[in-house]
């Protein structure tokens, strides 16, 4: 039996101060820590787990802050078995630290008893645009602040946050939390002009008037699959679905006004964390769900918390499978999908899917959810002269986050492709403390 | 939050409004439109940008729904709580030698604006606005003062010419030489209306306006079938090339909700009080 899944609050919990400080005492404080390596933002992760250790959650919090302002976010979201904690040493031996529960622990201690904001320096009189406020605009800004400059952020949606509010769920990443680590951001000093689109309403000619610019306007543009009856009544892009949930709150219907359609048989597809995403709100709206993917279970690259996650709660998964068709009238009836089968493994190291002739078989839906992937949004950077762009679209950056463009810096989705909150925060600190450098020099 | 600066109502159930909105107001071309929430609750809808002065922005709606129906009981000094724009990208003008300018029923409200950029980039403009009856006409002064020439159709015959603006059209198509024409009005108008245009080979615009969430190419809502290609109305248009669009294909999407619509109506006349859901926090 499928656990009940009805509401949207958190379902992993944190742990109790006596686990904390129990799973702190695991960590050997290594004098060169591999999990440092692991962080993309490089937390002194053993210093603020000593700290945790000694029950100083206060100074633990400090340490923490000293490199990533969004701690309750990253500590909840990162993938911490490929990074911090899948390079832990003792990873190999038992089981590694948990890097990441801790991190989280000491931020929802710091936010219950009262936040203490790291120095700002004194005011260099330079002004910088932040375009976006997804993790990446939102570390760049801390950053740039924090080292003296007026930062102004422009964010197109009515609320902050990027990804962190209109995609990941309540029941992941509590909204609570993502606005009061976006109120610490907003007391370094920094602005954010919210239902601003820039590119429209702030012209480029103004926008490259500041004295630097930062990009981290994200992935956000869908891709669909390009099947047949992809326009029909109930089939979803997976940001479409999530934007009515979180943003608009469509599962509080008609209490808030956006409505979405919950259906009765949901099928997804795709096999990525947004995939499992929809497929849990799917859940939660009341519907049967299958998540069909085209690999192998083992294959899957949502993170295998997700995975069990919606395993529990009663997502059906349907591997080696694609959808080729939807049908119906005007609303969808059902998805045609065939059976695929895994060839030699190709250059992602992963095994090829091919179909496999004559398959096909017709599952029974109300709505589709197409989660394979989105590519940088192409509105602004298409308007700024000279921005060069790789494949699908990604903007074209050196280490240090500079654009083609003098004065303009990038980083986050826009920069890498639909990447992970943390590199995207990693990406926008190398950038900050570029353009800091940048304009001290001026 | 933006402040209402002028509300009034234009026919039975057709409302202008006036808000201080200056990101949008001092960079809004022709053929843009705008995002509203009202309030907290509120779901995010695209209104045409109808007119701008310095830092206002007018939008013209008709109340069709719950949103436009709170939307209209918003008067002077009261506050909407976003609104984001301008969006879209903005009407292809350009000197084209005559064009005509064709606004049905609310659509009216889009064409001053695109009459005035034509005019100004050295058009002959020939207006065209129709409705069901003469009390539904608009902006019938902004388009007599704008335009070269205005003819008015009224479905009833009740002013200006008995019939359809496509009839009118029709007729100055045969008379002498059309360059480009704009066609804003419900979807199956803007439909009829620009299948005259394709024997004379005539560059016709239609303004879309498929369901939206974000307005800036975020969530696909919006898709359109145009030349047998997917659309985002929202940054590719809203307005398109008539003789290519899918306008069955549009007119079905835009019947989505008609469910859940007509359960927000009812709840919105019968609840002026929100709560039990718990999103809210129970403030309203
Ligand atoms: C459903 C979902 C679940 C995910 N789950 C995880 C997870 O569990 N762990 C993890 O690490 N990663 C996860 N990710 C990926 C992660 O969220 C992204 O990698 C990260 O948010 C990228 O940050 P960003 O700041 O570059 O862009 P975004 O978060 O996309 O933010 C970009 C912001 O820029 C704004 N914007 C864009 N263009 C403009 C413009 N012209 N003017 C003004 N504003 C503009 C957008 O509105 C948006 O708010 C998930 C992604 C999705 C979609
Ligand atoms: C680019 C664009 C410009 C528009 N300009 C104008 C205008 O200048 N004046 C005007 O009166 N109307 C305009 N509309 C239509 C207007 O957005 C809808 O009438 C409005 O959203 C109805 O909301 P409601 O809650 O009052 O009614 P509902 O009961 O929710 O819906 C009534 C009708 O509006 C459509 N609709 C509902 N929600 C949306 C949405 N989020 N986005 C788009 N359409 C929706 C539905 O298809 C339905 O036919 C425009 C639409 C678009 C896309
Ligand atoms: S920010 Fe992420 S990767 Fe770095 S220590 Fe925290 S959980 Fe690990
Ligand atoms: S590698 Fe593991 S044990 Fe060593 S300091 Fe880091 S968390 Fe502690
Ligand atoms: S409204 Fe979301 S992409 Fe157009």
């Amino acid at each position: 039996m499928a656990k009940e899944v009805k509401d949207f609050t958190e379902v992993n919990k944190g742990l109790t101060e006596e686990n904390a400080v129990l799973e702190a005492l695991r960590c050997m404080s290594c004098v060169r820590p591999t999990c440092v390596k692991g962080c993309p933002v490089g937390i002194d992760i053993p210093a603020f787990i000593q700290k945790v250790a000694e029950k100083d959650f206060e100074g633990a919090a400090a340490v923490i802050k000293a490199d990533n302002m969004l701690p309750a976010i990253c500590g909840r979201v990162c993938p911490q078995e490929s990074q911090c904690e899948g390079a832990c040493i003792l990873a190999k031996k038992e089981k590694p630290v948990a890097v990441g529960a801790l991190e989280r622990y000491v931020a929802d201690w710091e936010r219950e008893h009262g936040t203490k904001l790291p120095a700002v320096a004194e005011p260099t009189g330079k002004h910088v645009a932040v375009v976006g406020s997804g993790p990446a605009g939102l570390t760049a800004a801390a950053e740039l602040a924090r080292f003296g400059h007026e930062v102004t952020v422009f964010e197109s949606l009515h609320e902050a946050g990027g990804v962190l509010t209109y995609g990941i769920p309540e029941f992941r990443l509590p909204k609570a939390i993502v606005k009061a680590e976006i109120e610490q951001v907003k007391a370094l000093g920094v602005e954010i002009r919210l239902n601003h689109l820039v590119g429209r309403s702030v012209p480029v000619e103004e926008l490259l008037g500041y004295d630097a610019v930062f990009l981290g306007t994200g992935a956000g543009l869908p891709y669909f699959m390009g099947i047949e009856g992809e326009n029909l009544n109930g089939v979803y892009s997976a940001n479409e679905f999530l934007t009515r949930v979180n943003l608009m709150h469509a599962n509080c219907f008609p209490e808030f006004d956006t409505p979405v359609k919950r259906g009765c048989k949901v099928v997804v597809v795709g096999g990525g964390n947004v995939a499992m995403d929809a497929a849990r709100v799917a859940r939660r709206l009341g519907a049967a769900v299958t998540l069909v993917y085209r690999r192998r279970e083992e294959d899957l690259p949502a993170r295998a918390v997700e995975v069990k996650n919606a395993h529990e709660e009663g997502v059906e998964f349907l591997c080696c499978a694609n959808p080729v068709r939807i049908v119906g009238e005007t609303a969808v009836e059902g998805v045609e999908c065939v059976r695929m089968e895994m060839c030699e493994v190709d250059a992602s190291g992963r095994p090829k899917p091919t179909c496999i002739e004559g398959s096909e078989f017709t599952l029974e839906a109300d709505v589709f959810i197409e989660a394979i992937g989105q590519g940088p949004n192409p509105l602004l950077v298409s308007m700024i002269p000279g921005l060069e762009r790789a494949r699908r679209g990604n903007l074209v950056v050196d280490e240090d986050g500079r654009t083609t463009v003098a004065r303009v810096y990038a980083a986050g989705d826009a920069a890498t492709g639909a990447a992970t909150v943390i590199w995207a925060m990693g990406s926008a600190k190398t950038a900050a403390a570029a353009i800091d450098k940048a304009l001290k020099e001026e | 939050m933006y402040q209402v600066e002028d509300a009034t109502q234009l026919s039975e159930n057709v409302y202008q409004i006036w808000v201080n909105a200056p990101q949008v107001a001092r960079h809004a071309r022709a053929g843009q439109f705008l995002i509203i929430r009202v309030d907290e609750t509120g779901e995010r809808i695209p209104l045409t940008i109808s007119a701008t002065k310095g830092d206002s922005v007018r939008v013209i709606y008709m109340a069709v729904g719950k949103t436009t129906e709170l939307l209209a009981t918003k008067k002077k000094g009261d506050v909407l709580a976003d609104i984001v724009g301008p969006l879209g990208t903005p009407s292809e003008i350009k000197n084209y030698g005559t064009v005509v300018v064709i606004g049905g029923g609310v659509g009216i409200a889009s064409t001053p604006i695109i009459a005035r950029e034509a005019k100004e980039a050295g058009n002959h403009v020939i207006g065209i606005i129709g409705a069901r009856n003469k009390d539904l006409l608009i902006l019938e002064d902004e388009m007599e003062e704008v335009c070269d020439e205005l003819f008015i159709t009224t479905d009833d015959g009740s002013k200006g010419v008995h019939g359809f603006a496509s009839t009118v059209l029709e007729g100055l198509l045969k008379e002498r030489t059309i360059d480009c024409v704009w066609i804003v009005g419900p979807a199956i108008m803007m439909k009829v209306t620009s299948r005259v245009t394709i024997p004379y080979k005539v560059k016709t615009f239609v303004s879309l306006n498929p369901i939206m969430v974000d307005g800036t190419g975020m969530c696909g809502s919006c898709r359109v079938t145009v030349g047998g290609e997917t659309k985002f109305a929202c940054v590719d248009g809203p307005e398109f090339d008539a003789h290519q669009v899918d306008f069955d294909s549009l007119m079905q999407r835009q019947r989505m909700y008609t469910d859940e619509e007509k359960e927000a109506r009812e709840h919105f006349h019968h609840h002026d009080h929100h709560g039990g859901c718990g999103c809210c926090g129970g403030k309203h």
